[in-house]
C-alpha cells in the first residue's frame, strides 16, 4: 500500500480529494503510529483519494500556543499555511483533535480557511456512505466499550455523537462513564501538559480518569486523540489493568472490523 | 407625624438609590480598566444567549433540582419587586396599599403569588443555606471561601429569609387583608390589640424596606451582583468553538514582516505588552466575568486539577481578579489615576504553580451558569509568563526549542515524519 504525498499529486498535475493531516503524535510516537497506519488502511480500503504532506508537513503549534508562546505558534502557523495554501488544500482530515481544533478555528484568522474534519467524523460518513462495509462476523461484536471524550472535540468543538455513532455500528456494548460528553474529565494531556510533569497534587489527572473508565468494567477503552490515548494506557497500567482492558483509537478498532 | 414619615422616607429612598447608583458606576469604570474588546458581532445570536443562559437558566439545569430552587429565588426576586413599587408609593404619599382599590380582585391575586413565592424563596434559602452550612458540599467548604466570601454567601441567604419573613408579617397583621400564606400567620397575631398590630405591621414594613434597600448597596461588595451582571456577560460571552483561542495581531503581524519584509511598515510602533500581567491587561470581558463570579465552585468541582488536588481553582482565579480589579479601583479612588503599588495579579494574586496546573479542557468553561471563561485569563497570564519573563519549565522549553528546530514537540528527525509510510 503506497501512500501519496502532496508533492507526488502535484507532479502529476492531480489533486486529491482530502488531505490527510497526521500530526507529530502520529507521525513519531509509536504507539500513535498505529492509529496513524489504521487509518491510512480504511482510507484506502475505501478508495479514498488522499495525501498526506509528508516532511512538509510541521506541528501546527498547538501546544505552544497553549503554553503561552504566541511567536512559536505564529511562526509555525505561517509556515503550514503557507504550504497548505501553495498546494490550494480545500479540505483536511486528522486523527489528532489537537490538530483538528487550531486547524479548523484557528488559522481562518491567519489566512488559512480550510475544511477541517476529524477522523471519527470522517468514519462516520464513510459508514453511512457505504463507503466501509462492517463484516458480520467482526470481533468487537457483543464485547463492551467505553468512549473517552477528547476534550479537543468534546467541549472544545462540540462533537460528542461522530464517535459513538460509530462504535454503535459494530453492534458493541457502549457503556457510559459517569463523567461524559460535556462534563466529560480530561486525560490530563491538554494544555501543553502532555509535554511537562503533573504539578504536585493528590492524584494523577489520569488516574484518576483511569479509574472511572474502569468502573464501568468495560472490554476496552476507545479514544479518539493520541494523547488521551497514551494518558489511558499509562493511567490502567498503573493500576495493573492493561491485559484486562485494551485502550484503544476508534480507527483502529474499524480497521479490524472491516472486509 | 405622617409627614415627618414621608419625609423620613423619602430621604432614605433617595440616599439608597443614590449610594447604589454611584456604586454601580465605580463598578463600570473598575471594568473599562480592562483592554478594549469590540464584542458587538452577531446581536441576534447574542441576545438568544440572554435568552437562554441568562433568562433560561441552562446550565443550572446540568442539576435540575438545584434550578427549580434557584427559580424560586430568582422568580421571587423579580416578580416581590414589582410590589415594591406600591412599597415605595406608599412610603412617599403617606398612602396604604395604593393599588388595592385601584385593582380590586386583581389586587388579591397579585399578592397572592407574590405570599406563594415568598414561601418558596423561604424554603429555598433555608435548603440552599443547608446545603452550604449542614450537608456542607464539597464546594462550598473548599479553602477558596474561607473567610469573608463563605459569610458573604450567608449573610445573602439569611437577609433572604428575613425579608420574606417580615413581608409575611408586614400582610398577617394588616387587619384590612386576607392573603393565600400571610392568613396562616394570623393566629400567631392573636393575642395583641389593633393598635399593637398596627405597630407591628408599621414595624415590619419599615425593616423590610430598609432591609431592602440595604440589600441593594450590599450587592455591589458582594458575589450576588450576578443577578445583575449574569445578563451583559451571556450577551458578550464568545459565539465562537470553546476551542479557539484569541488570536494577538500583533505577534501576527511581527512573524508576517519577519517572513515578508516588504510588507513592514515604515515606521516602527511601539512594543506592546504580551499578555496579561496585571487586570488592566485582561480585556474588560475578563474583568466583567470576576464581577459576574457568583463563586458558586461548579468551575472547580469540575477542573480536572482541582480534583486531583492541585493548587489551580478557576473560582479561584476569578476571585483574585476581582481582589486585585478592586484593590486597583481603590488605588484610582485614592489618587486619581492608578499608582504602581509594586504588586500585579500574576504573581502577588495568581500563582505560576496555579497557572502550570490548567489543561485548558474547558470543563469550566462548559459548567459556569453565568458565561464566565476562567481559562481566557489563565492563557493571558500563561503568555506573559512566557513572553515577557521568559518564565517556562524546562521540559516546556525543550519543547519549544523542539517545534522550532524539529518541527515537532519532540526530538525526531523531520526526515523520519513518514517514516511509518514504509511500514504498510
Amino acid at each position: 500500500m503506497k501512500v501519496n504525498t502532496m508533492a507526488e499529486f502535484m507532479a502529476k498535475g492531480e489533486q486529491p480529494e482530502v488531505l490527510f493531516w497526521v500530526g507529530c503524535a502520529g507521525s513519531f510516537d509509536q504507539r500513535a503510529q498505529k492509529i496513524t497506519k489504521a487509518f491510512a488502511t480504511i482510507l484506502d480500503k475505501a478508495g479514498v483519494n488522499y495525501a498526506i504532506l509528508g516532511k512538509e508537513e510541521a506541528c501546527t503549534g498547538d501546544p505552544a500556543r497553549r503554553a503561552g508562546n504566541e511567536f512559536m505558534f505564529q511562526m509555525m502557523a505561517y509556515q503550514n499555511i503557507q504550504v497548505l495554501n501553495g498546494y490550494n488544500i480545500k479540505k483536511i482530515v486528522t486523527t489528532c483533535p489537537h490538530c483538528f481544533n487550531t486547524l479548523k478555528n484557528e488559522y481562518p484568522v491567519l489566512g488559512g480557511n480550510y475544511e477541517v474534519i476529524h477522523h471519527t467524523q470522517f468514519l462516520q460518513e464513510l459508514i453511512e456512505q457505504g463507503k466501509i462495509k462492517i463484516t458480520d462476523s467482526n470481533e468487537w461484536k457483543g464485547k463492551s466499550i467505553t468512549y473517552h471524550d477528547s476534550c479537543y472535540l468534546g467541549r472544545a468543538n462540540e462533537i460528542y455523537e461522530a464517535p459513538r455513532k460509530v462504535l454503535e455500528s459494530l453492534d458493541m456494548e457502549l457503556r457510559e462513564m459517569k463523567r461524559c460528553k460535556s462534563k466529560g474529565l480530561c486525560c490530563g494531556a491538554g494544555g501543553a501538559q502532555m509535554f511537562k510533569e503533573e504539578e504536585k497534587g493528590d492524584k494523577r489527572i489520569n488516574t484518576e480518569r483511569a479509574d472511572e473508565a474502569l468502573e464501568t468494567k468495560s472490554d476496552f477503552v476507545a479514544s479518539a486523540c493520541p494523547f488521551c490515548n497514551t494518558m489511558m494506557t499509562d493511567g490502567i497500567k498503573n493500576r495493573d489493568e492493561e491485559v484486562k482492558t485494551e485502550v484503544l483509537d476508534i480507527a483502529e478498532i474499524i480497521a479490524k472490523a472491516i472486509q | 407625624m405622617a409627614l415627618i414619615a414621608e419625609i423620613l422616607f423619602s430621604i432614605l429612598t433617595g440616599t439608597a438609590l443614590f449610594l447604589f447608583g454611584k456604586n454601580l458606576l465605580t463598578i463600570r469604570r473598575n471594568i473599562l480598566i480592562g483592554k478594549a474588546a469590540f464584542i458587538n458581532d452577531r446581536p441576534g445570536d447574542r441576545w438568544k444567549q440572554v435568552l437562554i443562559l441568562a433568562l433560561g437558566q441552562k446550565k443550572m439545569f446540568r442539576n435540575p433540582l438545584v434550578a427549580i430552587l434557584h427559580i424560586f429565588l430568582y422568580v421571587g426576586f423579580i416578580i416581590i419587586n414589582i410590589e415594591l413599587l406600591e412599597i415605595i408609593i406608599d412610603g412617599i404619599t403617606g398612602s396604604h396599599r395604593i393599588f388595592a382599590p385601584l385593582l380590586g380582585s386583581y389586587y388579591t391575586i397579585l399578592i397572592n403569588s407574590f405570599e406563594v413565592l415568598a414561601a418558596l424563596v423561604l424554603i429555598a434559602c433555608i435548603i440552599f443555606y443547608s446545603r452550604r452550612n449542614i450537608i456542607r458540599l464539597k464546594r462550598f467548604i473548599s479553602k477558596d471561601l474561607n473567610g469573608w466570601p463563605r459569610s458573604d454567601a450567608n449573610i445573602i441567604l439569611i437577609t433572604e429569609v428575613v425579608l420574606m419573613s417580615l413581608f409575611l408579617i408586614m400582610n398577617a397583621t394588616d387587619p384590612a387583608t386576607h392573603f393565600l400564606i400571610s392568613s396562616y400567620l394570623k393566629p400567631l397575631f392573636n393575642s395583641f390589640n389593633e393598635n399593637q398590630l398596627a405597630g407591628i405591621e408599621h414595624t415590619a414594613w419599615w425593616i423590610h424596606i430598609i432591609g431592602i434597600y440595604a440589600f441593594m448597596n450590599y450587592l455591589p461588595y458582594s458575589k450576588h451582583l450576578h443577578i445583575i451582571l449574569a445578563f451583559p456577560n451571556a450577551y458578550y460571552a464568545p459565539l465562537e468553538p470553546k476551542g479557539k483561542m484569541h488570536n494577538m495581531q500583533s505577534i501576527q503581524n511581527e512573524v508576517l514582516y519577519a517572513m515578508q519584509p516588504e510588507m513592514a511598515p515604515t515606521e516602527a510602533t511601539a512594543p506592546e505588552k504580551f499578555g496579561a500581567k496585571d487586570v488592566m491587561d485582561l480585556s474588560w470581558k475578563n474583568l466583567m466575568d470576576a464581577y459576574s463570579c457568583t463563586e458558586c465552585g461548579r468551575c472547580s468541582a469540575a477542573c480536572p486539577a482541582n480534583l486531583t488536588g492541585k493548587l489551580l481553582s478557576p473560582r479561584k482565579i476569578m476571585m483574585s481578579t476581582r481582589d486585585r480589579l478592586e484593590a486597583v479601583g481603590k488605588n484610582i479612588d485614592t489618587n486619581k489615576t492608578f499608582i504602581a503599588d509594586g504588586k500585579s495579579l500574576l504573581h502577588d494574586y495568581i500563582t505560576v504553580e496555579e497557572l502550570r496546573a490548567c489543561t485548558t479542557c474547558n470543563a469550566c468553561v462548559e459548567e459556569c451558569p453565568v458565561s464566565i471563561s476562567p481559562m481566557d485569563i489563565i492563557l493571558e497570564l500563561r503568555r506573559s509568563l512566557v513572553m515577557e519573563e521568559s518564565n517556562a519549565p524546562a521540559e516546556w522549553n525543550g519543547m519549544f526549542s523542539n517545534i522550532e528546530n524539529n518541527f515537532a514537540p519532540w526530538k525526531f528527525s523531520p526526515d523520519d515524519r513518514d517514516a511509518w509510510t514504509s511500514q504498510l
